[in-house]
């Protein structure tokens, strides 16, 4: 089903369509409102619903990329407009697309004021999100990559919370100043290898000297987007500022664009250097997955308590990504989807409350479950899916990261279990203190359980979340070949580098 | 070299501009009543002539012209072109300004022409003769230009500060130059590469190009030349601020890049050092300095002193690549300039003009797209894709990594994050502060017009980069006699 010339296009521009046609409404302000909501909503599904065409045409036998499409663009630099998906790529793609008309749902009423430029800069960053899934050229994804700031940077500024001018200038220039440092070495293996074309380069042999400079140079502008201890401190800011689709988005997609660096820059264009500094990425995961498990705990505010969540549960990705074998790989990127999922619904889960009270202090909470049972049940189910209870998605990535990581590592293995535990503690802290014991507060007792609008939001995470939890092969199946070509990939680069024994190829095709 | 002395016709734009210059004052005098608009538009259709005689009259090969005192290349096309182009838009917007104001003075149109007289014997300029008549004619004109505000203290100040400062800098060139004629024994920049080229280093030639850089980098505000610009930016009247930021500077980076790759290019070991440093310096104080300023004037002119630095890094580099980086940046930066600064025109509450910062506050819930347009040209002069900005930068740090000039394209890329800060924080109080006192609507075609052309080539730069890139090429091409080591290669 490679015949689909233009799907890829299609489907990371047609937001732009809406946007085009949210400009042209005109009117007083409700009308002008309901028209943006609406038509945000309708393109957004369209999208959706023409990003499904890639889940049923994707062929999951064939590692490399498809649905490719080139256009020339600055030819003689070797810079070219071009597009595809591979197995680590194309479900990305579908967690934008899907997350994205629950975020416009989930501001329908929470969003009053400047509704029309609320809808135009979501729409803007889905474009900006798959389109950069989706780029096969260097240059092409760093646009997309950087060019996420502008909308991510005005939703945390205009829609924010108290603090959110601050929380948004933090994110901005955290991000750009380890995006630029990735320019610079863009540009370098631009100059080197002549083309930005992303196959070429990760057919390209950089030099081991060069690698550990390259590398370098990514990991400042991945390990922010991820975002890795110690340069994580922008997440709890932003988190807690941005409104609730904000949060939604930035723990859905945006975290997940570091570690895709990581799986489709670092490892497959550097893998000397990866191999080399392995060690020290693992140092940091299980820094970052014990650190802020602990400091997940005191937390009084519950959107921080979900962000600081957030990037232990990426540790364990960049833990298992830089194990480099099948399972953690394919662990590390189901847990990215999953917590895609289970983050973003937990944020949507405090966004509800927040509505209504217009707090996110856990203090302020206590009882729900007596007045809000369908609430309850829901955030419980996310709750545990956090927890990586078996059943739900969490569990899947979590385990498949431990087990790969166990054999690259038994120590890295076993300080990131005592992470797993902490994430059990933490949740578990926070949903006894929100839902359980008694309803005293006057004000918590006027509050309304969840309207139909607020179930359908939770209904697809719902299902998501058991459906990735109870039969992960369907996700799975996507990832082998090109999880695997990956690993081969890097393993023969080190075989010939001669950081590693021959036989340990023989063994990892086993 | 004889033969050559009569021939004029690849000075034919700027010939017409003289003579234009000068019947424009004829007109101005001897008409009655106020003939500025009059003489401003018809300086504005003499300015798009000569554009069209620059790009179509000469062909595509190198010309000389006065006795090989005047060169007519693609790359003094390219450039030139540029010139007129922001000569054209801000001279535009000075005429609605001035109409509005009721300042009107039909020797500022006189007087714009020229100066654009001035700087495009500057770009030509193919010895240092030539050179320094067509800088002191842009010089003096700009002088005056700037203190035309002439019951307006700020802007009688700004003038003499400039012109004081300003006449330093001709000195300090002028001494270079004679130095440089004194050890070389020859002022054609032909004569002065043969020598280079033939052999030993003269120490009296070096001084000389250090007295001339030194000169140059006063006239495009690099630091540690940059005194006057704040002072003169936030002095002169808004629409002179606007040009003063596009067409001269344009020129003289322009003069910068002819003299360094032209006559001295076989010194280019001995001089880069000397770049680079005044590079990472304008860049570096360009992006701190503009951080604490109040005046979006002040705030703009540090601005330009840092943009100055990234495109210093291209003529540090000293290749094909760096050129062509130098002349992208220029093109994208005219834009985003005349974009700018038609908002700061725009910038009045109740008839009264304002210049601070917090006076945008909350200009997108009163003027949503004059707020919109402000953020595009904001996010583009910090360097983010996918606006053109972006683009400037990405060329100019290619040819520096492709150089080896590891160090200053850290550099380069750090302080464009640090700059980043004061651009964004204008769009933090156009968004995120409340309105505080409305700014008035945006009147005039014109202004529209203006801010629509700039608003489109910034936003859409990256749908059909190729001619600019591939312009930049051809005309750095012919400026350096060699082939972009990056480009067509693959």
């Amino acid at each position: 089903m490679t015949d689909l010339p233009l799907l890829l296009t299609s489907i990371t521009f047609l937001p732009l369509v809406g946007v085009l046609f949210i400009l042209t409404v005109r009117g007083d302000e409700a009308h002008v409102a309901r028209n943006s909501r609406l038509a945000a909503m309708w393109v957004t599904l369209c999208t959706f619903a023409l990003s499904l065409v890639l889940w049923f045409g994707f062929d999951p036998t064939v590692g490399g990329f498809q649905f490719t499409e080139k256009w020339e663009w600055l030819p003689e630099y070797g810079i070219n407009y071009q597009m595809g998906v591979d197995g680590i790529s194309v479900l990305f793609v579908l967690l934008a697309t899907m997350l994205t008309p629950l975020c416009i749902l989930s501001s329908w009423s929470a969003i009053t004021k400047r509704v029309k430029e609320y809808m135009i800069a979501f729409l803007i960053l889905e474009t900006m999100m798959v389109g950069m899934f989706c780029a096969l050229d260097f240059v092409v994804f760093y646009i997309f990559f950087e060019a996420v700031l502008i909308p991510m940077f005005l939703i945390i500024g205009i829609w924010g919370g108290t603090r959110r001018v601050y929380a948004a200038f933090k994110f901005f220039l955290y991000t750009l100043a380890g995006s630029v440092l990735m320019l610079l070495a863009l540009l370098t293996m631009a100059v080197q290898a002549g083309t930005t074309d992303i196959p070429s380069l990760m057919a390209y042999h950089f030099s081991p000297a060069l690698q550990t400079w390259l590398w370098l140079a990514m990991f400042a502008s991945f390990a922010v987007k991820v975002p890795m201890w110690p340069v994580h401190t922008w997440l709890p800011d932003a988190h807690v500022e941005a409104p609730t689709a904000g949060s939604v988005i930035l723990a859905g997609v945006l975290l997940k664009m570091g570690a895709y660096g990581f799986l489709r820059f670092s490892i497959p264009m550097l893998p000397i250097a990866s191999a080399d500094f392995a060690p020290f990425i693992f140092t940091l995961s299980i820094i970052a997955v014990i650190y802020t498990s602990l400091v997940a705990l005191v937390q009084e505010d519950m959107k921080k308590l979900i962000a600081y969540s957030s990037i232990a549960h990426m540790a364990f990705v960049t833990a298992g990504i830089f194990a480099m074998n099948q399972q953690a790989v394919e662990g590390a990127i189901f847990q990215m989807l999953s917590h895609g999922v289970v983050s973003a619904a937990l944020f949507l889960c405090v966004g509800v409350v927040y509505d209504r009270l217009h707090t996110r202090e856990i203090a302020r909470y206590g009882g729900l479950a007596n007045n809000m049972p369908r609430y309850a049940l829901f955030f419980m189910l996310f709750t545990m899916a956090s927890v990586g209870l078996p059943g739900t998605a969490g569990f899947v990535g979590e385990f498949m990261i431990m087990l790969g990581v166990f054999k690259a590592s038994s120590w890295v293995a076993f300080f990131i279990a005592i992470g797993a535990i902490l994430g059990a503690a933490y949740m578990l802290y926070l949903y006894r203190r929100v839902i359980f014991g008694k309803l005293e507060k006057e004000d918590l007792k006027a509050l309304l359980d969840l309207s139909p609008r607020e179930v359908a939001i939770f209904a697809p995470l719902i299902v998501l979340t058991l459906w990735m939890g109870i039969y992960p092969s369907s996700f799975l199946d996507f990832m082998h070949a090109s999880v695997g070509d990956l690993v081969s990939n890097y393993q023969t680069a080190l075989v010939a580098a001669g950081k590693l024994p021959a036989e340990a190829l023989a063994l990892a095709q086993r | 070299m004889m033969s050559q002395s009569l021939v004029m016709g690849p000075a034919l734009p700027e010939i017409l501009l003289a003579v234009l210059a000068l019947a424009m004052l004829m007109l101005g005098v001897f008409r009655k009543g106020d003939t500025t608009a009059l003489v401003g538009w018809i300086a504005v259709a003499g300015f798009a002539v000569a554009g069209v005689m620059t790009l179509m009259g000469s062909g595509h090969d190198t010309e000389l012209a006065f006795g090989g005192q005047f060169i007519n290349d693609g790359f003094a096309r390219f450039t030139k072109v540029l010139v007129l182009l922001g000569t054209i838009m801000t001279t535009i917007m000075a005429l609605s300004w001035m109409k509005r104001e009721g300042e009107g003075r039909f020797e500022f149109p006189v007087l714009i022409i020229l100066a654009t007289v001035g700087m495009m014997m500057m770009i030509s300029a193919n010895s240092l003769m030539s050179l320094y008549m067509g800088l002191e004619l842009q010089s003096l004109a700009l002088y005056v230009i700037a203190a035309f505000q002439r019951d307006n203290l700020r802007s009688t100040e700004a003038g003499l500060k400039y012109f004081v400062l300003g006449s330093l800098a001709s000195g300090l060139l002028l001494y270079g130059m004679s130095l440089v004629y004194g050890f070389a024994g020859t002022v054609s920049f032909d004569g002065l590469a043969e020598i280079a080229n033939a052999g030993e280093v003269s120490t009296g030639v070096l001084v000389g190009i250090i007295f001339m850089v030194a000169g140059m980098a006063f006239k495009v505000s690099a630091v540690p030349f940059h005194m006057w610009t704040p002072d003169v930016y936030e002095g002169a009247p808004t629409p002179v601020t606007a040009f003063f930021a596009t067409a001269p500077k344009i020129a003289a980076l322009a003069l910068f890049c002819r003299v360094m790759m032209g006559p001295f290019e076989a010194y280019a070991p001995q001089w880069q050092q000397v770049i680079v440093l005044i590079s990472i310096l304008s860049m570096v104080l360009g992006a701190f300095a503009a951080i604490n300023q109040t005046n979006i004037k002040r705030m703009m002119a540090y601005s330009s002193i840092g943009h100055v630095g990234y495109a210093l890094i291209g003529i540090a580099v000293g290749t094909t690549a760096g050129i062509q980086g130098v002349l992208i940046y220029l093109a994208i930066y005219l834009f985003m300039n005349v974009g700018a600064f038609t908002i700061i025109l725009a910038m009045r509450q109740k008839g009264r003009a304002v210049e601070n910062i917090n006076d945008l506050a909350g200009l997108s819930k009163t003027n949503p797209l004059m707020a919109a347009a402000m953020t595009i040209f904001m996010f583009s002069m910090a360097g983010v894709p996918p606006l053109a900005g972006f683009y400037g930068k990405f060329f100019i740090f290619m040819s520096a990594m492709d150089a080896g000039l590891i160090t200053l394209g850290v550099i380069g890329v750090l302080s464009s994050v640090v700059s980043a800060f004061y651009y964004i924080r204008l769009i933090k109080v156009m968004y995120f502060d409340d309105v505080v006192e409305p700014l008035d609507r945006l009147s005039g075609a014109t202004q529209k017009a203006m801010l629509a052309i700039s608003f489109v080539v910034i936003l859409l730069f990256f749908l059909v980069p190729a001619p600019v890139v591939d312009g930049a090429l051809a005309a750095a091409e012919s400026l350096t006699g060699g082939t972009s080591a990056l480009a067509s290669s693959h």
